[in-house]
C-alpha cells in the first residue's frame, strides 16, 4: 500500500490528504496531550474523534486499506466513549493514541515513499479492546519525515498577492519616471534597476502560484476513455503525454469541457471498431495520444488518434443537406474550409446520434469555448489515418499577449491571437476602395471589408495608414488604424458592464504607464460595425483566382496501363468500388452508388478485378466516376501542354517528372456523357388523372435531369411545375408551363407547349426555371 | 436607527450617501474616454492597480456635463466593478436618521431615479442618494 503505485492522477488528492491530516495532526497534538491527563474530558475527546473519522473517510476514497482499518478502529472505540458505553481509561487513551501515532507515522512515510511493515498494527488494534491486556507499544521505527514542501493556499490570497504585485509594478514604474526627469546619481540608477529586476522576477513568480500542473485536467481521462470506449464497443490504448506542463489554474478548469467532448468525439468517430481496424490493416487496439507542451506562451494540447479521420466529403454532404451552405459555396471552398465545417452549428457528421457524441451540438461549441479563452483550434486531417486536433490557449488567463494600436490620441490593445498581420496602405500591396458607401480593402489581390476605427470611435476622419488584418470565426477583415505602437503582455480584467455594452471591447488593463487601456475585441467590432461576412467560400473563391501557377493534379495509372493526371479540382474523392455495381446499362457505363446511378468511364477492362478504384468526379453540380488502376500521388501541372491529336477525352500531354503524362481533359468527359445532376431541379407534376404525365412525360424530363414529383414534400420547392391546359394549378407553388393537346397554338399569344414537341418543352421548362 | 453618511454635494445640491457604499473618496488623475459608450460613462481611471469607471453623474441625474475640472470622486462597488462616481465636494461623514422622502415631494428626471430617502443635517434636509442607482445598470447599450 503506497501512493507511489497509483496512477499520476492520483498524486494531487493524496498530497493534498497528506498536508490536511498533518494539518490536523499538529492542531490536535495539544489536544492529545491535554486527553492524556484527563481522559474523562469529554471536549478533548470530541477533537479526535473528529480526527479519526475524517481520516477514515478520506482512505475509503484514496484507497488507503491500511489507515482505514486503524482510523475505524479508532472511531469504533471513540464512538462507544461518547455514548457513554464506555469510560475511558488510561489503558484506553493510550491505545488510541497508540493509534493516532502510527496514522501519523504511515502518513509520513506516504509522503516520504517509504513503506512501513504492519506488524504491530493487529496489536495497536487488538489494544482498543475493552479487556486487553496491557500492551507495550510496538515501538515503531522512526521514519524519516520528508520535511513538507507544500502548504495550502486559499486562491483569494493568490489574486491578492497577484494584484498587490501589479501596484508595485507600477510603483516602479512612476518611481522611474520621477527620476528620469531629474539628474540623478548613477547609484541610485543602478538601484532602482536592481529593483526592476527584482520586481519583474517576483511578478513571474507570482504568476506562476497559479500555475497548475495540466495532469490536473488528464488525470479523469483514462477513466473517462476506458468508459466510453467500453460503451461504444471499441478498443482505446490511451497514452499521455506531458502532464507536468503547467497552466493557469482557470484554465484547467476552463479546457476541462471541451477537451473531455473532444476526446469523445475522437473515440465515437474516429477510431474504428476492431472489426473495421483490422479490414483496413491496423492494430485492433486505436491509438490515443493527449499530449500537453509549452511553446513560448502558450500551451499546446494536443489529441491525436489512428482512426479513420474526417471523411471531408461526407462533411461536405452534410452541410449540403442541411443546407447549411449552397453546393456552388461548397464546391468553391478549400480543403482546409471543407474540413472547418464540422465546427459549423448544427452539424452532426455521424448518421446516427449516440449518447457518446450527441447530436452535433459538440464541436461548434468547443470551439467556441475555446476561442472565449483566446485559444485556438487546428486540425490536422489524414483521412484513413488519423486526426489530429491540436488546442493552443495562452498560457494564464490573466495575461494577454496583446499588440497595442493607436488611434486619434487613444491606446487600445487587440489581442495578438486575432491578428493576421499588420500592413501599411502605401505600398502596392494594399488598396482602399469604396464600394458603394461600404469600405473594403484588399491586400495582395484578396479582398476584405475595412473598418476604420478612428471612424467608428469617432476619433479621427483621416484615412488610416495602417491596416491590421484581423481574424475572426465569422471572416477576416482590416481594421484602419494610425499606429500600431508596441507589443506588450498585459493583465486583462473584465471592464464594468456600462463598457460592455458597446460591444466593441473584451476588457480594460493596466499597463505599466499607469492609463487605462481598453481590448478591443476583434468579433465585437464587426459586428458593431456592421460587417456581414459571406460563407468562407466566398474568400476561397478568390484565392483560387488567383492561383494560376501550379494546377494540382493527381498522377494514376490507368486500366489501359498509361500514366494520366487529372486536375484534382474535379476530384471529388478516389474510392474503391465493387465491380459488380458496375452495369453496360442503356448504352453506357453506369456504377450504382448508393441508390443513385452515375456515368462511368472507363479506358480499359476491370472484369478480371473484383474491385477497381474509380475516381469520383465532380464539375460542382453533377457527378461521374472514371475508373483507375492505381492512384499514384499528386503532381503540379506544368504550364506546357502538348496538344493532343485525335479525339478523346484527352487535354494533352503534360512532361511531369521527366515522363510524358495525358492529361485528361474533364470538360470532354463530362460533355460527352449524359448529365446526372447531384440535385436535380424540381419538376412538379400537375397531374390530371389520367396517368399519361407519369407515363410519357415523367421519363423525358428526368432524362434532361429533372426530378419529377406529383406532389411536393414539406419543405421542397419545385423549380417549375407543369401542367395541361385543362387542368390548371390550384395554387401557384412555382413558374407553371402549361401544356396543350392541339399541335397549333391557339392565337399568337399562347404560351402553351404542345404535349409532344420534347424540345420546346425541354427549352419551355429551362426558360420558366430562370425566370 | 442612525447609519453612517458621506456629505457631498451634487451638481449644487447637499446630498447624503450610506457610507455603507463608499468604498473610498479620491482626486482621480487622467481619465481615458470609452468611445461608444454612453455619455454617462466618462471613461476609465487608475486607482492604484485597479482601473475604475468614471461615471458623469451630472448626465446621470439627467443634467448637464460635469465639468472636466470636477476630479473628486467617490469610490463605489457594484456587481464587482468599481466605479468613480463625479462630485462637486465631499464634506464629511456622519450619523444621520434615515427618514422615508417626504410625502407630496415632487422629485424629478434622474434625481427621482437615484433618491432613496431623506436626512436632516441642521434641519436642512439631504436627499439620500444611491450609488448603485447612478451607475448605469446592465444591459444599457451605446
Amino acid at each position: 500500500m503506497t501512493g507511489l503505485e497509483r496512477g499520476a492522477g492520483m498524486d494531487d488528492l493524496l498530497q493534498e490528504f497528506i498536508a490536511e491530516t498533518r494539518e490536523t495532526l499538529e492542531a490536535i497534538s495539544g489536544e492529545i496531550v491535554a486527553w492524556e491527563l484527563a481522559p474523562a474530558d469529554g471536549a478533548r475527546l470530541d477533537a479526535i474523534f473528529r480526527f479519526v473519522h475524517t481520516v477514515k473517510g478520506s482512505c475509503g476514497f484514496l484507497d488507503l486499506p491500511r489507515l482505514a482499518r486503524l482510523s475505524h478502529a479508532a472511531e469504533d472505540v471513540l464512538a462507544a466513549v461518547r455514548d457513554g458505553k464506555r469510560t475511558p481509561d488510561t489503558a484506553l487513551v493510550n491505545a488510541v493514541l497508540g493509534i493516532v501515532d502510527r496514522i501519523a507515522q504511515i502518513v509520513d512515510g506516504l509522503d516520504s515513499g517509504t513503506i512501513l511493515d504492519d506488524s504491530g498494527e493487529d496489536l495497536l488494534i487488538a489494544a482498543l479492546a475493552p479487556d486487553a491486556q496491557k500492551t507495550a507499544p510496538a515501538a515503531a521505527a522512526p521514519v524519516g519525515r520528508s520535511a513538507s514542501r507544500s502548504v495550502r493556499l486559499n486562491v483569494d490570497l493568490l489574486d491578492h498577492m497577484m494584484s498587490g504585485m501589479s501596484d508595485m509594478v507600477l510603483a516602479r514604474n512612476e518611481l522611474a519616471r520621477q527620476l528620469r526627469d531629474s539628474d540623478v546619481d548613477p547609484k541610485v540608477e543602478a538601484a532602482l534597476e536592481r529593483l526592476s529586476l527584482t520586481v519583474a522576477d517576483m511578478r513571474d513568480t507570482v504568476t506562476r502560484t497559479r500555475m497548475q500542473k495540466v495532469d490536473a485536467l488528464f488525470s479523469a481521462l483514462p477513466r473517462m476513455v476506458r468508459d466510453t470506449s467500453a460503451e461504444l464497443c471499441k478498443a482505446v490504448n490511451l497514452v499521455i503525454e506531458g502532464a507536468d506542463v503547467e497552466l493557469d489554474r482557470e484554465m484547467i478548469e476552463l479546457m476541462r469541457d471541451p477537451l473531455v467532448h473532444i476526446i469523445r468525439n475522437c473515440i465515437d468517430h474516429g477510431i474504428e471498431t476492431p472489426t473495421a481496424r483490422r479490414a483496413a490493416g491496423k492494430p485492433e487496439t486505436g491509438r490515443l495520444v493527449v499530449s500537453a507542451r509549452q511553446s513560448g506562451n502558450q500551451i499546446l494540447i494536443e489529441v491525436s488518434d489512428d482512426g479513420q479521420g474526417i471523411d471531408v466529403a461526407r462533411i461536405v454532404a452534410k452541410a449540403a443537406e442541411k443546407k447549411l451552405y449552397t453546393p456552388a459555396e461548397l464546391a468553391a471552398m478549400s480543403e482546409t474550409s471543407r474540413l472547418q465545417l464540422i465546427f459549423a452549428p448544427g452539424l452532426s457528421s455521424r448518421d446516427t446520434v449516440t449518447a457518446t457524441s450527441g447530436r452535433g451540438v459538440g464541436m461548434d461549441v468547443v470551439r467556441a469555448n475555446i476561442e472565449q479563452i483566446g485559444g485556438r483550434v487546428v486540425l490536422v486531417n489524414t483521412p484513413g489515418r488519423g486526426l489530429r486536433i491540436i488546442i493552443n490557449v495562452p498560457l494564464t488567463l490573466s495575461i494577454l499577449s496583446t499588440i497595442i494600436v493607436g488611434v486619434g490620441t487613444q491606446r487600445f490593445a487587440l489581442p495578438r491571437q486575432a491578428i493576421e498581420e499588420i500592413v501599411m496602405v502605401r505600398g502596392d500591396q494594399v488598396r482602399l476602395d469604396m464600394i458603394g458607401d461600404a469600405a473594403t480593402a484588399t491586400v495582395r489581390r484578396k479582398r476584405m471589408p475595412l473598418v476604420s476605427l478612428g471612424d467608428l470611435f469617432k476619433l479621427t476622419k483621416d484615412t488610416p495608414p495602417t491596416l491590421v488584418i484581423v481574424s475572426t470565426r465569422e471572416g477576416d477583415y482590416a481594421l484602419g488604424v494610425d499606429t500600431v505602437l508596441d507589443t506588450e503582455e498585459l493583465v486583462v480584467k473584465p471592464a464594468s458592464p456600462a463598457v460592455m455594452a458597446t460591444g466593441v471591447y473584451a476588457g480594460m488593463t493596466l499597463p505599466d504607464n499607469g492609463l487605462p487601456m481598453l481590448l478591443l475585441d476583434a468579433s465585437g467590432i464587426a459586428a458593431v460595425a456592421g460587417l456581414r461576412f459571406a460563407p468562407v467560400a466566398a474568400a476561397d473563391a478568390v484565392i483560387l483566382e488567383e492561383v494560376v501557377p501550379g494546377i494540382p493534379a493527381l498522377l494514376f495509372d490507368d486500366l489501359d496501363g498509361q500514366r494520366r493526371a487529372i486536375a484534382l479540382a474535379v476530384i471529388d474523392r478516389v474510392e474503391p468500388v465493387s465491380t459488380e455495381a458496375i452495369r453496360w446499362s442503356a448504352g453506357a457505363m453506369r456504377l450504382s452508388v448508393g441508390d443513385a446511378i452515375i456515368p462511368l468511364y472507363a479506358v480499359g477492362n476491370f472484369a478480371s478485378r473484383r474491385e477497381v478504384a474509380v475516381l469520383r468526379l465532380t464539375d460542382g453540380e453533377s457527378e461521374m466516376a472514371y475508373a483507375i488502376a492505381e492512384a499514384i500521388e499528386i503532381v503540379e501541372l506544368p504550364f506546357e501542354i502538348a496538344p493532343p491529336r485525335g479525339s478523346g477525352p484527352i487535354a494533352g500531354v503534360v512532361l511531369i517528372a521527366g515522363e510524358q503524362v495525358e492529361l485528361i481533359d474533364p470538360h470532354a468527359l463530362f460533355s460527352g456523357q449524359p448529365v446526372m445532376i447531384a440535385s436535380p431541379p424540381v419538376c412538379l407534376l400537375q397531374v390530371d388523372g389520367s396517368g399519361w404525365m407519369e407515363t410519357f412525360l415523367k421519363p423525358a424530363l428526368e432524362a434532361s435531369g429533372y426530378r419529377c414529383v406529383t406532389s411536393l414534400a414539406r419543405g421542397e420547392t419545385a423549380a417549375v411545375a407543369l401542367a395541361m391546359e385543362d387542368a390548371p394549378p390550384c395554387e401557384a407553388l412555382a413558374p407553371v408551363v402549361t401544356l396543350r393537346r392541339s399541335k397549333s397554338a391557339d392565337g399568337d399569344d399562347d404560351a402553351s407547349i404542345y404535349r409532344y414537341d420534347r424540345p420546346a418543352l425541354i427549352a419551355a421548362l429551362a426558360a420558366r426555371r430562370a425566370v | 436607527m442612525t447609519d453612517l453618511f458621506l456629505v457631498a454635494h451634487i451638481a449644487g445640491r447637499g446630498v447624503a450617501i450610506a457610507a455603507a457604499q463608499v468604498d473610498s473618496v479620491v482626486d482621480i488623475g487622467e481619465i481615458v474616454a470609452v468611445p461608444r459608450a454612453d455619455a454617462v460613462v466618462r471613461g476609465l481611471a487608475a486607482l492604484r492597480s485597479r482601473v475604475v469607471t468614471v461615471i458623469d453623474t451630472g448626465i446621470a441625474l439627467g443634467l448637464s456635463r460635469t465639468p472636466d475640472t470636477m476630479r473628486r470622486a467617490v469610490i463605489t462597488v457594484v456587481e464587482g466593478h468599481h466605479y468613480a462616481i463625479l462630485v462637486d465636494s465631499v464634506e464629511d461623514v456622519a450619523p444621520f436618521t434615515r427618514l422615508p422622502l417626504s410625502s407630496g415631494l415632487a422629485l424629478h428626471g434622474g434625481w427621482a431615479a437615484v433618491g432613496c430617502g431623506l436626512v436632516e443635517r441642521h434641519d436642512e434636509p439631504l436627499l439620500i442618494l444611491d450609488l448603485a442607482a447612478v451607475v448605469p445598470a446592465p444591459g444599457l447599450a451605446a
